[in-house]
C-alpha cells in the first residue's frame, strides 16, 4: 500500500513547493501591474518629473539606468571574458589560480553597500572621477566582474577537450583555437551570463548610492561626468523619502513596473540568443 | 619491413604523466604509405605513443618527454620545427568525431585558412579532400549545412577529410570506429585502405578483426613496452612471445 502511495504522496510534495513559489511570484506581478498601469503612459516614459516629482515622468530614470548599464558592460564584458579565459585555458593549476578562483567566487557574495562604499573611497575620492555616471559604472562593473568571470569559465568548461583538440590538429595555435572554435561555441553560455549579470546590476541601488545617482536632476542625465537618475534609485525615494508619499505612491508603482520590464526585457533578450544558437547547431 | 621507406618512428621514447612512467623505451618504425595498427588492452599507453606524433601533449604541463621522433630525417621536437608544423604535416583523427560547430565547408576550409592557403585555392582542395573521404556524392548539395547535422559516420570521414585536405605526410587515427556501426566502420576501414596509397597511417584499434583487415604492420604494447611488431599476419598468426599469442587469441584485454 504504501509503495503505491509514496509516488502520490512526492509528487504532491514537490508540487505543493513548485507552487507556493510561484504563487508569490505572480502576487508580487500582479500587485505591481494593478497599482502601476494605470500611471503608465507615454507621457510617464517620455518626460521629466515635475512639481516636486508629483507629477510629469521618469524619463531621466530611464535613460539614467540604460547609460549606466550599458557603461557597467563596457567596462566589465571584456575584462571579464578575457580574465576568464586566462584561468580556463592557459593558467596553471596551482594553489595561486586556486587562490585567485576561490577570490573570485568569495567577492561575488560581497554585500552591494560594501561596492558602493569601496567606489566612493577609490573611485569617487581617490581617483576624483567625483559623484558621476563614471564613477557609479565602474562601482557597478566591479561589482558584475565576479560574476561574468563565473559564468564565462563555466560556459568555457562545458566546451570538451575534443573541440579544442579539433583545431589544434588542423595546425591551428592555442590562440586560434580558443578565437575561432572555443569561443563561438561557448558564446550562448557566455552571453547568458553577461546579460543576466546586466540585468541584476540594472536593478542595484546600493553601490550608486554615493557613488553618483541623484534624486533629481534638472535635464537629461547620460552625461559620463555628471550625476545621474536611476530607475531603483528612484523608486526607493518615491516610497519612502518623499515629503507627499501618499500622493506619489502610484508614480512610484509606475516605476517599479518600468524597472521590471526593463529587466525582463534584458531577460527575454538572453533567452533568444540562446535559442537562435540552439537553432544554429 | 626492410624493403619499405621509413616515413616515422620512435627512437628510445620515455614518457612521464607526473611519475608515472607510461611509454618506456619505445623504439617503433613506421613504413611509408602502409597502414600500421598499434594493438593493446586499455592503459596500455597506445594512445599516449599516437599523441606523441603530433605533439599533442605539448599542452599538458605534467608530461615529460625524453627520447627523439623523427619525420623522416627531421626531429619533430627539434625547437627549429614549430607544433602547428609538425601538425599539418602529422594529421590526427580522434575516436570520437569532433566536427568544429560550423558548416561542412567551412570545416575543411578552417584548416585551410589557418595555414595561409589562398582563398582561391580552397574550393577546389576542399572538393577534392571530400572526393578523397567519399563524402562528396552524399554532401555535394548541402555544403552549408551545420555538420553536427550529419550522421555520426559522416561527421567521422568529414573529419578525415579535414585531415587529408591539408596534404598531410601521416594520418594518426585514435580508434576512429570506436563509435561508429558496422556499417559506418565498414566505409572508414575501406577509406583507409584507399588512403594508404597516398599516406602512412598509424592507427590505434581495439578492434583485433579490424587490424587484420586493413594493416600491414602492427604493432602490439602491453603496460607501456612494445611487446612485440611485425607484419599483421605474423603477429597474429605466429606470434613469438606468449603475450601476444594470449592477446590476439582474447585470453586477456
Amino acid at each position: 500500500m504504501m509503495k503505491r502511495l509514496s509516488p502520490v504522496i512526492e509528487w504532491f510534495t514537490l508540487l505543493f513547493c513548485t507552487g507556493t513559489v510561484l504563487s508569490f511570484l505572480i502576487a508580487i506581478l500582479w500587485d505591481l501591474t494593478a497599482k502601476g498601469w494605470p500611471s503608465l503612459s507615454w507621457q510617464f516614459i517620455t518626460e521629466l518629473p515635475s512639481e516636486g516629482m508629483t507629477k510629469g515622468g521618469i524619463l531621466p530614470a530611464i535613460t539614467g539606468t540604460v547609460m549606466l548599464t550599458l557603461l557597467t558592460a563596457v567596462l566589465a564584458v571584456p575584462l571579464g571574458i578575457s580574465c576568464a579565459i586566462y584561468l580556463n585555458e592557459y593558467a596553471k593549476d596551482n594553489w595561486l589560480t586556486r587562490l585567485i578562483r576561490a577570490s573570485i567566487r568569495n567577492l561575488s557574495g560581497v554585500p552591494s553597500i560594501i561596492y558602493g562604499l569601496f567606489g566612493l573611497a577609490l573611485f569617487v575620492q581617490g581617483m576624483h572621477m567625483g559623484t558621476s555616471m563614471l564613477a557609479a559604472g565602474f562601482t557597478l562593473g566591479l561589482l558584475s566582474l565576479p560574476y561574468i568571470i563565473s559564468t564565462t569559465e563555466e560556459a568555457l568548461r562545458r566546451i570538451p577537450a575534443s573541440t579544442r583538440e579539433a583545431a589544434l590538429a588542423v595546425g591551428a595555435t592555442q590562440f586560434e583555437s580558443i578565437r575561432d572554435v572555443v569561443l563561438p561555441s561557448a558564446l550562448p553560455g557566455i552571453l547568458t551570463g553577461v546579460v543576466l549579470t546586466l540585468s541584476r546590476a540594472a536593478g542595484e541601488t546600493a553601490p550608486i548610492l554615493f557613488t553618483g545617482v541623484a534624486f533629481y536632476i534638472n535635464g537629461s542625465s547620460g552625461y559620463l561626468n555628471q550625476e545621474f537618475m536611476a530607475l531603483p534609485y528612484h523608486l526607493y525615494m518615491l516610497s519612502t523619502q518623499h515629503q507627499a508619499i501618499e500622493q506619489v505612491r502610484p508614480l512610484a508603482y509606475g516605476t517599479a513596473l518600468v524597472l521590471v520590464m526593463v529587466v525582463f526585457f534584458l531577460n527575454l533578450t538572453a533567452f533568444y540568443i540562446r535559442y537562435k544558437y540552439r537553432n544554429n547547431e | 619491413m626492410n624493403e619499405a621507406i621509413i616515413k616515422l618512428s620512435a627512437q628510445g621514447l620515455n614518457l612521464w604523466f607526473g611519475n608515472k612512467h607510461v611509454l618506456k623505451n619505445v623504439s617503433v618504425t613506421f613504413p611509408e604509405k602502409q597502414v600500421t595498427a598499434l594493438i593493446g588492452p586499455s592503459g596500455c599507453g597506445k594512445s599516449t605513443l599516437l599523441r606523441c606524433f603530433n605533439r599533442m601533449h605539448d599542452l599538458s604541463p605534467d608530461a615529460r618527454i625524453e627520447g627523439k621522433i623523427m619525420l623522416e630525417n627531421e626531429d619533430l621536437y627539434d625547437k627549429k620545427i614549430s607544433v602547428t608544423e609538425v601538425r599539418k604535416r602529422v594529421g590526427m583523427v580522434f575516436q570520437k568525431a569532433n566536427p568544429f560547430p560550423k558548416s561542412i565547408y567551412e570545416n575543411i576550409n578552417y584548416g585551410l585558412k589557418i595555414n595561409d592557403i589562398p582563398s582561391k585555392e580552397r574550393p577546389a582542395i576542399i572538393e577534392r579532400a571530400l572526393k578523397e573521404s567519399y563524402l562528396w556524392e552524399e554532401v555535394k548539395d548541402e555544403l552549408k549545412k551545420p555538420a553536427t547535422r550529419m550522421s555520426g559516420g559522416q561527421q567521422q570521414r568529414l573529419c578525415i577529410a579535414r585531415t587529408v585536405a591539408l596534404r598531410p605526410e601521416v594520418i594518426l587515427m585514435d580508434e576512429p570506429c570506436s563509435a561508429l556501426d558496422p556499417i559506418s566502420t565498414r566505409k572508414v576501414e575501406e577509406l583507409i585502405v584507399q588512403l594508404k596509397k597516398q599516406y602512412t597511417i598509424v592507427i590505434v584499434t581495439h578492434n583485433m578483426q579490424q587490424a587484420q583487415r586493413i594493416a600491414d604492420q602492427t604493432i602490439f604494447m602491453y603496460l607501456g613496452e612494445v611487446v612485440e611488431e611485425g607484419r599483421t599476419d605474423d603477429i597474429f598468426n605466429h606470434p613469438q612471445k606468449d603475450l601476444t599469442k594470449n592477446y590476439v587469441s582474447g585470453h586477456f584485454g
